[in-house]
């Protein structure tokens, strides 16, 4: 039952914002929908942690304890993204850029968005799983080209030809699964049904099994934007309204990892954890690779903010490759702590283009002086982006990289340690100059708006009661990690 | 899955599709291109249509309905009306030439007999022998992508690829479950519809040009 109220209440206020006239209160009630998802998506995991058993419902949609997992993260930032939407469409309507009939079905997507994201989580069949993924696709497009410049319009059109033929790859890899399911098993009934394939994993062939895989890592990895398919994710990302990007990048990216993470567990069942292992390194070490060499001569704070999530994405992968219990719970609490945090940060950016009208780093220095408010939240949230104590992102890359050095990949996670080292210099002269750099004419303290601190600054909270301590989600991330590893 | 009198039409009906995709890297004017493509919308349902009745397989006959009015009908529609309202449908300079494409073809269609070698010995002397056309598909429709410049042109490299990854799917599996296949086949529908208003507000926008001259967004 939790799990069509999961997916039902999204949809309707979906629905409710495309046949409605535009009104704040519509915008107010998709965000409150997406609350009552974050609810209901808490009373699952609670269910999955202590029953162990995963919820079924129509044979299609199941819940363990990694999907409950997956649906408080998407419920928590898409609470946070579409609060602030209401913000983004009230400007926007303000300063004429944009008509009640758009503002509309700006809300009617970004729900529908959030109901294919849950939907992708909540799949028990992994050709489900695939449709859901290919529709965020076609659900976001029209939001990363919401502002309607050219650069948007571009950016759209460049993310969903890259995105989709990076899917069909995925969907090549699915049937090959498939196909050595049929060829083990010899009968049609419930072969992409995840549970039945990881009940046969040791008995599909290896070799198809390997092919497979190669394209799921390619395919999915598109969407996850891992280097070398990531060369949509700065421009859709930066292009993208802020809340868009705070979803993108804070959910969507790792939708698309909790895919891989579903085809890892089966490919390690049939091949031995060697193979898709080699294959998350290699993809890990390029994104982090790309993303160093290209954070440091960056110009633009929502390019930068873009870049930064192929870090953390090479980061996942990595923490993945190694597969054991302990690194799989940290990249969930990673998954987790970077969605707030870069959601967040996406968030404020927004903000800070309303308010400075550019997204250039050269043009918005001092902003701690000038907005105090704004420049704290933005300040913390990159130094939780960057790893650092309090923040849960701290307490997840330390775990990480221990369970990479004892699954013998410590030579990966030296390499890694020194691309971070590279990004953490280039963020904080960014970072520097955002927040401290000299004004002129220096401003003085300009406040923010209550309705967009408290929210924001709660977001980087509870990443940071998080990072002190786990114990609210200890046991769920425990159990979910146990689901797959 | 299949009996041996069915193997001789089911290569017809497959070779035709990967033959349609070597056409539309030979033809330039985008209106043929997509008359192209209608065709090899047929022949992927066909494909289907022929291993259905050889298998009698009720959800698969079904499934090769849904693939030719979704794309023998209803996709090469959408494309018409967006190459009608373009005087100079053209793809003009693409960035290799044609004879030069037509033996990158070649080369691709011997690649993904290589390639798919570990998966056809897996079921040898059925349909399965037959998925390297479907992988050659998908390749071309790599190259379309990567080499041509008007918007058309790459929502054509889009489809080869779903065609193909299709004809793969019949001939590998006889297709996957109904839902799934209605699913993907709504999400392709879906993606031209969206890049059909994309590139319709691109040339309103930016008027005729190839899309590698949009420059706006760069590091």
């Amino acid at each position: 039952m939790l799990i069509y109220a999961v997916l039902a209440a999204p949809l309707a206020a979906g629905a409710a914002a495309a046949a409605l006239p535009w009104r704040r209160q519509v915008g107010w009630a998709a965000a409150a929908a997406n609350g009552a998802v974050l609810i209901l998506g808490i009373m699952l995991a609670a269910q999955a942690t202590h029953r162990r058993l995963p919820a079924v419902a129509g044979g299609v949609l199941r819940a363990d304890a990694l999907s409950a997992f997956m649906v408080v993260v998407i419920g928590a930032i898409a609470v946070l993204a579409s609060g602030q939407s209401v913000r983004y469409l009230s400007a926007e309507i303000g300063r004429g850029a944009c008509t009640d009939r758009h503002a509309a079905l700006y809300t009617a997507l970004v729900q529908a968005f959030v109901s294919c994201m849950l939907v992708a989580v909540l799949a028990a069949n992994l050709g489900v799983m695939w449709v859901a993924v290919e529709a965020t696709t076609i659900a976001t497009t029209f939001l990363v080209g919401h502002r309607r410049t050219d650069g948007a319009l571009e950016a759209s059109w460049k993310y969903m030809v890259i995105c989709s033929v990076g899917i069909a790859l995925a969907f090549l890899g699915t049937v090959l699964i498939y196909f050595a399911a049929l060829h083990a098993s010899g009968h049609a009934a419930g072969s992409l049904d995840w549970t039945s394939l990881m009940a046969a994993a040791h008995r599909l062939n290896p070799q198809v099994v390997r092919l497979a895989m190669g394209l799921l890592v390619l395919g999915y990895g598109t969407k996850v934007g891992l280097a070398p398919m990531h060369s949509w994710l700065p421009d859709a990302h930066s292009q993208a309204p802020a809340p868009v990007s705070a979803l993108m990048s804070g959910v969507l990216l790792t939708v698309a990892f909790y895919a891989l993470l579903r085809f890892k567990a089966i490919a390690d069942g049939a091949l031995g954890p060697a193979y898709p292992r080699g294959l998350l390194v290699a993809a890990g070490l390029a994104s982090l690779a790309v993303a160093a060499s290209l954070l440091l001569t960056q110009r633009d704070y929502k390019r930068m903010l873009a870049y930064h999530s192929i870090e953390h994405m090479g980061l996942i992968a990595l923490g993945a490759a190694a597969g054991s219990s302990l690194a799989i719970a940290a990249v969930l609490l990673h998954i987790l702590g970077h969605g707030l945090a870069k959601g967040v940060l996406f968030l404020a950016s927004g903000e800070i283009l309303l308010a400075e009208g550019t997204s250039e780093i050269a043009k918005v220095p001092a902003l701690l002086a000038r907005r105090p408010v704004l420049g704290g939240i933005f300040g913390f949230g990159l130094v939780a982006l960057l790893g650092l104590p309090p923040f849960s992102l701290f307490a997840s890359e330390l775990n990480m990289v221990r369970a990479e050095f004892a699954a013998g990949l410590g030579w990966a996670a030296a390499i890694a340690l020194v691309c971070m080292a590279v990004i953490f210099a280039a963020v904080m002269a960014h970072g520097r100059h955002l927040l401290l750099g000299e004004a002129s004419p220096p401003g003085r303290g300009e406040a923010t708006p209550r309705t967009v601190a408290v929210p924001l600054a709660t977001g980087l909270l509870i990443c940071a009661v998080l990072g002190v301590s786990a114990w609210p989600i200890q046991p769920l991330l425990h159990a979910a990690a146990q689901v797959i590893s | 899955m299949t009996g041996s009198a069915y193997l001789g039409p089911l290569g017809l009906a497959a070779g035709a599709v990967l033959a349609c995709a070597v056409v539309t890297l030979w033809r330039r004017d985008l209106r043929a291109v997509v008359s192209v493509l209608a065709v090899q919308g047929i022949a992927l349902g066909v494909t289907a249509a022929v291993l259905a009745a050889g298998s009698h397989d009720i959800g698969l006959g079904v499934t090769a309905a849904v693939v030719l009015i979704a794309k023998g009908l209803i996709i090469p529609a959408l494309l018409r009306r967006l190459v009608r309202r373009d005087p100079g449908s053209r793809e003009a300079a693409p960035l290799v030439n044609v004879p030069a494409s037509l033996i990158a073809a070649a080369v691709l269609i011997v690649l993904s007999y290589l390639a798919s070698g570990t998966v056809t010995a897996l079921a040898p002397g059925t349909a399965a022998r037959l998925a390297p056309i479907g992988v050659a598909t998908v390749l071309i429709g790599f190259f379309m992508l990567a080499t041509r410049r008007k918007a058309v042109s790459q929502i054509v490299g889009l489809l080869l690829i779903d065609n193909g990854t299709a004809l793969t799917t019949f001939l590998l599996t006889a297709g996957v479950p109904l839902l799934v296949e209605f699913g993907a086949s709504l999400d392709v529908l879906l993606v031209v519809v969206v890049l059909r208003v994309l590139a319709t507000t691109m040339r309103a926008r930016f008027g005729p040009i190839d899309l590698d001259q949009l420059r706006e967004l760069h590091d």
